[in-house]
């Protein structure tokens, strides 16, 4: 191996050199770590400054007005209850069967049998989100139209394999020690399980949980095809198709109405605070739980 | 790693002398369904797409693949040739600047920085993950887009222009920014699983080869990455497979058009962007197919790029000594 060579060079005359590559190299991963947290800033100081300038009151209580030239205050407030009912039901659906599967992984599959659902849960993670929009396009619309409950089928697909995955981790930090202690004392094995080993992971669920919500929220590629042909009213029944936040922003951006630019900024404000705000807490409690997980060893 | 399942001893001893609790029976059998019917979502998916695909298929076959017109007109010819290149050049693109990137970020986040530094950039560096594609999208058309039209096609022209990528008139919406606001995405996630790679490689490695009058990087260049090598192969197949994946944020910035060329200030398209774009279109069951057709291109794209990548993790995972 050449590699060899290059780690332990004889020639001492290169010493300078070598360490003006040595600090080259820092220099160059410093400035790669700042480049992205500046990206970062970049982006969230151009929202904050281009939605500050535009968001009120009106943003959460009016619907789009049908005429963009007028002056009245138009807002997204369809849009806002939407997201809310799409997102909603789509954590109505994918906290259980989340849950339960990593109770399944964690509890009672074998070893190779929990490797191949962990796997197959990893790569329906990585299944793109525009291709859970077409198999649900394809699925339900198909047959039976658009509608905000198929647009939160869509989303509880993306948020399965994260729930799913974040419980099975805070499941195996569990002690085997308490589920003995429990069955020890002859409480069966369901009710170990669900009274004693589950109560200790209902932070790690939560954090998951709102991971997966912060996801979802922003999803716009699996709305398109399954929740995007809406009118301006403000609607709450999941059974037809409602407008969305992440989609508002896109129609929006693509829109040469400077107005039009306004809106989508203030909603990616609102949209961009609560997505970062949710991923924050979920890290901080993480944080939390695993400290106190630790204390329990 | 987390798969592994504890076989707890008191419940094999209650299971030997044979008592059958139906709790058990019930909540076995529940969580069993609901973890089968998770893994049955990743064949459903495949089997609704390519079944929805199939009248495009029996009309182009294979051709669809060569075939570089789009045309939801008249003539109904459809084609992902175009898509299929823009999608190449926009992925390994966006790879090549966030491959060397990410690996410097976990570099400096794992060898470098103060230990009070770590925490709090890298969690801004995954916060960029965080952050909704359509969102990366706005603010690439309004204000990255006229930024780039501005200012960096033109330097780019200045100094590169003899190379054919870099030819033809700046435009806001193009291949060039897509490249970018890709970059922006999957960086975070190169450099996150990058980041646990590093942390993985034994202390006594790096300290060994300190010990031996190595600089920090020669330890870097001489132990971390190649201890780390198939693992980086896996992080950079995950961040390819999420840039030819995303669909929103590339449709916004990338312009749209069916063609192929190698200037990346034009317009182009890509499989998931031209996917996005149809949404209000179709009409015909053939368009509908041709969609599909390039849905499940992707989805088999996305399929062997995440078998292959967590197939490498895993493998990594358990050589990785228990102890940090």
């Amino acid at each position: 191996m050449s590699a060899h060579r290059d780690v332990l060079p004889v020639n001492a005359d290169g010493l300078r050199r070598r360490r003006a590559v040595n600090r080259l190299m820092e220099a160059i991963a410093t400035l790669a770590a700042f480049a992205a947290v500046g990206v970062l800033a970049i982006m969230v100081i151009s929202v904050a400054r281009r939605g500050g300038a535009a968001i009120n009151f009106s943003l959460f209580t009016k619907t789009p007005h049908p005429f963009s030239f007028t002056n009245e205050p138009s807002g997204l407030a369809n849009a806002f209850a939407g997201t809310f009912v799409i997102v909603g039901f789509a954590t109505a659906i994918a906290v259980p069967v989340g849950v339960l599967s990593a109770i399944y992984l964690a509890e009672f599959a074998r070893a190779r049998v929990a490797f191949a659902i962990a796997l197959a849960l990893d790569v329906l993670n990585g299944v793109p989100a525009i291709v859970v929009g077409i198999f649900v396009f394809a699925l339900i619309v198909l047959h039976h139209g658009q509608s905000a409950l198929a647009g939160s089928f869509a989303l509880s697909i993306l948020m399965i394999p994260l729930i799913a995955r974040a419980t099975q981790e805070v499941l195996a930090l569990v002690p085997q020690t308490t589920r003995e202690a429990s069955l020890g004392l002859g409480v069966s094995r369901w009710r170990t399980t669900l009274g004693v080993v589950l109560p200790q992971t209902v932070g790690g669920i939560v954090t998951g949980t709102t991971l997966a919500v912060a996801r979802v929220a922003g999803e716009t590629a699996p709305l398109l095809f399954t929740s995007s042909i809406v009118g301006d009213k403000l609607q709450w029944s999941p059974h037809q198709a409602l407008a969305s936040i992440p989609l508002k922003i896109f129609e929006y951006s693509e829109s040469p109405d400077p107005k039009d630019h306004a809106q989508a900024w203030a909603a990616a404000l609102v949209l961009i605070g609560f997505v970062l705000v949710a991923s924050l807490t979920a890290r901080a409690l993480a944080a939390r739980s695993r400290r106190r997980m630790g204390l329990h060893r | 790693m987390a798969t592994s399942s504890p076989t707890v001893a008191g419940a094999a001893a209650l299971r030997r002398r044979g008592r059958f609790r139906p709790g058990d029976a019930t909540l076995h059998g529940v969580t069993l369904a609901a973890a089968v019917s998770a893994v049955a979502l990743l064949f459903l998916i495949a089997w609704k797409v390519i079944d929805q695909a199939r009248p495009a298929m029996h009309r182009f076959g294979l051709h669809f693949l060569v075939t570089k017109t789009w045309d939801p007109g008249a003539h109904q010819v459809f084609g992902a040739a175009a898509f299929l290149f823009g999608t190449a050049v926009t992925s390994l693109g966006a790879l090549l600047v966030a491959g060397p990137l990410s690996i410097a970020i976990a570099l400096f986040l794992t060898e470098l920085a103060p230990r009070w530094l770590r925490g709090p950039v890298g969690a801004l560096v995954e916060m960029l993950a965080a952050v909704p594609s359509v969102v990366v999208g706005l603010w690439g058309i309004l204000v990255l887009g006229p930024f780039v039209q501005g200012h960096v096609e033109p330097w780019l022209k200045r100094t590169l222009g003899f190379l054919p990528l870099f030819r033809g008139d700046p435009s806001i919406f193009g291949l060039l920014p897509a490249i970018l606001v890709l970059t922006i995405m999957i960086t975070p996630i190169v450099s996150s699983v990058s980041r646990e790679l590093f942390l993985g490689v034994p202390r006594d490695l790096k300290e060994g080869a300190l010990a031996l009058g190595t600089t920090r990087w020669e330890m870097i260049r001489g132990v971390v990455l190649p201890y780390a090598r198939s693992g980086i192969a896996a992080a950079l197949i995950l961040g390819l497979g999420r840039a030819v994946g995303e669909a929103i944020a590339v449709t916004q910035v990338i312009g749209g058009s069916v063609a192929i060329h190698w200037s990346l200030f034009q317009p182009g398209d890509t499989l998931a962007s031209r996917i996005a774009s149809q949404y209000q279109g179709a009409t015909t069951r053939l368009q509908i197919g041709s969609i599909a057709y390039l849905a499940t291109i992707l989805l088999v794209f996305s399929l062997v790029a995440n078998v292959a990548a967590q197939a490498i993790v895993r493998k990594f995972a358990r050589r990785r000594p228990v102890i940090r």
